[in-house]
């Protein structure tokens, strides 16, 4: 893998960033937050992003995608998440139409991904359980075998910007126990089929998550992703497409969180001087900026891993994840330190970043759990 | 086919064709490396034959211009010759300073006679160097160096000592910096000089570390004469080749540590791994020691994220893109990598890892002790970590004075 942007990426990767200064600056995301919007995204600004082919982007041409790869949508959602832009690039691209596109037949994909990639509905991934944490298999949403169809009972928790969204795709169980692979199933079901409520969580990043009820929900046989209780691999490449477009999002949040605070450095004055001459604060800004960009080198390598289909994927995406998340942290913290007072007062933008970078962290495994999963996968 | 394609099939052919069989799957360590120069020696005969054969194509220099004696391929194909080397698991057939440091510097702010008398001799192994920066009394603050070089005639003068030359004792030639005016603000008054180790004058003694052996020396200059013409660039102007020959520098330690990024190894496991299963004890196929299988995997990570990193530059620098201070970067991590790699080694062997020599220990066990002491200062050779620092935060960052 060449680890360098080709010149489509570059111009694409600016397109983006204008788009953001223009349309999207932070601002949008904290009066979306102040208004207490249901949505917490823009619905007409998804559209937009959907015309410029973003949503898209890595979406087969079949269903009006542009059939390109993670490598280019990571640099769309990159310059999303310098501004906290709040769309649903995780959930809806990285997770629920990756898993269509991994598992549904070209009929399913059509019918599905086309009101998505054009940015006329919103797919929302249902996974987490209570008890699901990091483990991808711990699930016990039950999905029993009615006729030619299924009958789901069970309580999604977390489901990103699952308010509001047309549809979801559902992780659930066929038989087995939760933690076990065999049985994992995967289900398209609209939001508006009989027996599904939705009810919208309250986050700190103030991000759109939902709780989701299947009360006897029928699903047809037509609705079955894949073959049913055979799921659990495909499973881990959807979790690991998912897992590089948020890690993508977390390089841009943190680059706009440390850029904010060398500005600060520069401008900042105590003791008759700007801060930014002290060599206590240079190091640590040093420090940041070293880990920026290993992580950086991270995500390059595990988004071309992944549209390689590379037997390392799974290793790479783990590292990213594990460099992101600490990284983003770091710059994150040594930002409010960095800004002092004011680093802790809701009008200064880093502390939203504090915010986004812990909600990142721990969504889809944090630094601990991505070491332990490259353990495994290192065979010791 | 591509041209490319084309070339690394041939290199291929030319290899499999070329390389004297007993040097196939030979493990090159640093220190065990073909240096060549005058006093090479060869732990086996058919290096020497394996040399003359890659220095006649210039592939010992592969991206430097044939005029010299290199091999004038482009980066690509370079690329091209490393892979197909490390897949019919051939060792390089020369290394040392002159390729990595004052070659590249000469070629870059050499006079055409200065290259044409050194390059060649380099690309084909004849000269070892090594090389005078640091002082006694100049460290980290390299530029208040005092040897002094004094100009009779056709002809400065030298007086002082260097400290910490690697392999003094065994390189033919050595470029230094010196003083040769010492009323200017420090960085100005700097020559870079290139001076012959056999010239009246110069003496070596080894240093002592405290991992045992080492290879650095103290160079000692009473009254050596060295002729002006082997100034590189202007008189004064020193500082200013001193510090892009220091991004050589840095790039190079950084190829060294980053080098075992335990690529593919997706099967079998990393030598750190097997090291911890030795002294662990393996459970249901895991290091038996959560903590440290957790440490484990965290350092092999770090190595793996600089290693992409290193990849990620040079990608870019074949792309056109101009490296800059971020090789600072490199230096601090890739040392810091390496040191905290050393470090989990002693713990994970525990009390077997307190030997210093004699029975109740095995080779292993004592190199472990001994390269994790050496291995204290990476963070200080080569422009300590702190420097570096205030190089990113000053160059890349541009935080204020």
């Amino acid at each position: 893998m060449e680890m360098v942007l080709t010149e489509d990426q570059e111009l694409i990767a600016k397109t983006a960033q204008d788009f953001v200064n223009e349309k999207s600056p932070i601002a949008r995301m904290r009066a979306l937050r102040d208004e207490g919007d249901p949505m917490g995204y823009s619905r007409a600004l998804w559209k937009e992003m959907a015309e410029l082919g973003w949503v898209g982007i890595a979406l087969p041409e079949s269903v009006g995608g542009a059939g390109m790869g993670m490598a280019d949508l990571a640099v769309v959602v990159e310059a999303l998440g310098r501004s906290l832009a709040p769309e649903p690039f995780v959930s809806c691209v990285g997770l629920a139409a990756a898993a269509v596109v991994e598992l549904g037949t070209a009929e399913q994909q059509e019918s599905w991904l086309a009101p998505v990639a054009s940015g006329d509905q919103a797919m929302a991934w249902a996974h987490l359980e209570p008890e699901t944490r990091y483990n991808p298999t711990a699930i016990s949403t039950e999905a029993r075998q009615d006729g030619e169809g299924f009958v789901l009972n069970g309580r999604k928790v977390q489901v990103l910007d699952g308010f509001g969204a047309e549809s979801f795709v559902v992780v659930a169980r066929s038989h087995g126990s939760s933690g076990e692979l065999d049985g994992v199933s995967l289900f398209w079901v609209p939001a508006d089929a009989d027996g599904v409520s939705v009810e919208r969580q309250t986050l700190l990043d103030s991000r759109n998550a939902a709780i989701v009820q299947f009360d006897h929900v029928k699903v047809p046989h037509a609705s079955v992703l894949g073959e049913a209780g055979q799921s659990g691999e495909a499973l881990e490449r959807i979790i690991d497409r998912g897992t590089v477009v948020l890690c993508a999002e977390m390089l841009g949040g943190m680059s706009e969180a440390f850029r904010l605070t060398v500005d600060y450095l520069k401008e900042r004055e105590q003791f008759g001087t700007r801060i930014g001459t002290f060599q206590g604060l240079k190091h640590r800004a040093a420090r940041v900026f070293m880990e920026i960009e290993l992580a950086r080198s991270c995500v390059m390598a595990a988004v071309r891993a992944v549209d390689e289909g590379n037997e390392e994927a799974s290793k790479l995406v783990s590292l990213a994840k594990a460099r992101c998340s600490d990284a983003y942290i770091l710059a994150a913290n040594e930002g409010v330190q960095m800004f002092g007072g004011v680093g802790m007062t809701d009008e200064y933008d880093i502390g939203l970043y504090m915010k986004r970078a812990r909600a990142s962290e721990l969504t889809l495994g944090d630094a601990n759990h991505h070491r332990k999963r490259w353990s495994g996968l290192s065979n010791y | 086919m591509s041209d490319l394609e084309k070339f690394r099939e041939e290199a291929r052919t030319w290899l499999e064709q070329n390389a004297p069989e007993s040097i196939i799957g030979v493990r090159f360590s640093e220190l065990d490396g073909n240096w060549g120069g005058r006093k090479a020696e060869y732990s086996n005969p058919d290096m020497k034959i394996w040399l003359e054969r890659m220095a006649d194509k210039g592939w010992t220099a592969p991206t430097w211009p044939t005029e010299y004696g290199g091999g004038g391929l482009s980066a690509q194909e370079a690329k091209a010759l490393n892979q197909e080397m490390a897949a019919l698991r051939i060792p390089p057939a020369l290394v040392g300073f002159g390729l990595t440091m004052i070659g590249p510097t000469l070629l870059r702010f050499g006079t055409e006679e200065q290259k044409q008398e050194h390059i060649p001799r380099i690309v084909r192994g004849e000269i070892r160097w090594c090389q005078g920066y640091s002082e006694p009394g100049a460290g980290s603050d390299l530029a208040s160096l005092q040897t002094r070089a004094v100009r009779e005639g056709d002809e400065f003068v030298i007086n002082g000592t260097k400290v910490w030359t690697s392999y003094a004792d065994k390189a033919d030639w050595i470029f230094c910096l010196v003083r040769t005016d010492p009323d200017v603000k420090k960085q100005e008054g700097i020559t870079f000089l290139l001076i012959d180790m056999e010239t009246t004058g110069v003496s070596v003694s080894p240093i002592l570390l405290i991992s045992g052996k080492s290879p650095f020396c103290e160079t000692h200059f009473q009254d050596v004469s060295v002729p002006v013409r082997n100034v590189i660039s202007e008189i004064n102007a020193g500082w200013t080749v001193a510090k892009a020959l220091l991004g050589h520098e840095r790039t190079m330690i950084a190829d060294t540590f980053g080098a075992s990024s335990g690529r593919g190894q997706k099967r079998s496991r990393s030598v750190m791994a097997e090291h911890a299963i030795r002294y662990l004890g393996e459970r249901e196929g895991e290091i038996a020691d959560p903590v440290f299988r957790d440490e484990v995997a965290r350092n092999e990570m770090d190595t793996r994220a600089f290693g992409l990193t290193v990849q990620r530059a040079k990608d870019a620098a074949k792309a056109g893109h101009q490296p800059g201070p971020e090789s600072s970067m490199f230096k601090i991590y890739g040392t810091e990598i390496n040191m905290r790699r050393n470090e989990l080694s002693v713990r994970i062997a525990g009390p077997q890892a307190l030997g210093w020599d004699g029975p109740g220990f095995d080779e292993e066990e004592i190199a472990v002790t001994r390269d994790w002491l050496r291995s204290r200062g990476n963070s200080i050779e080569g422009g300590t970590s702190e420097v570096q620092l205030n190089i990113i935060a000053k160059h890349v960052l541009g935080l204020p004075d």
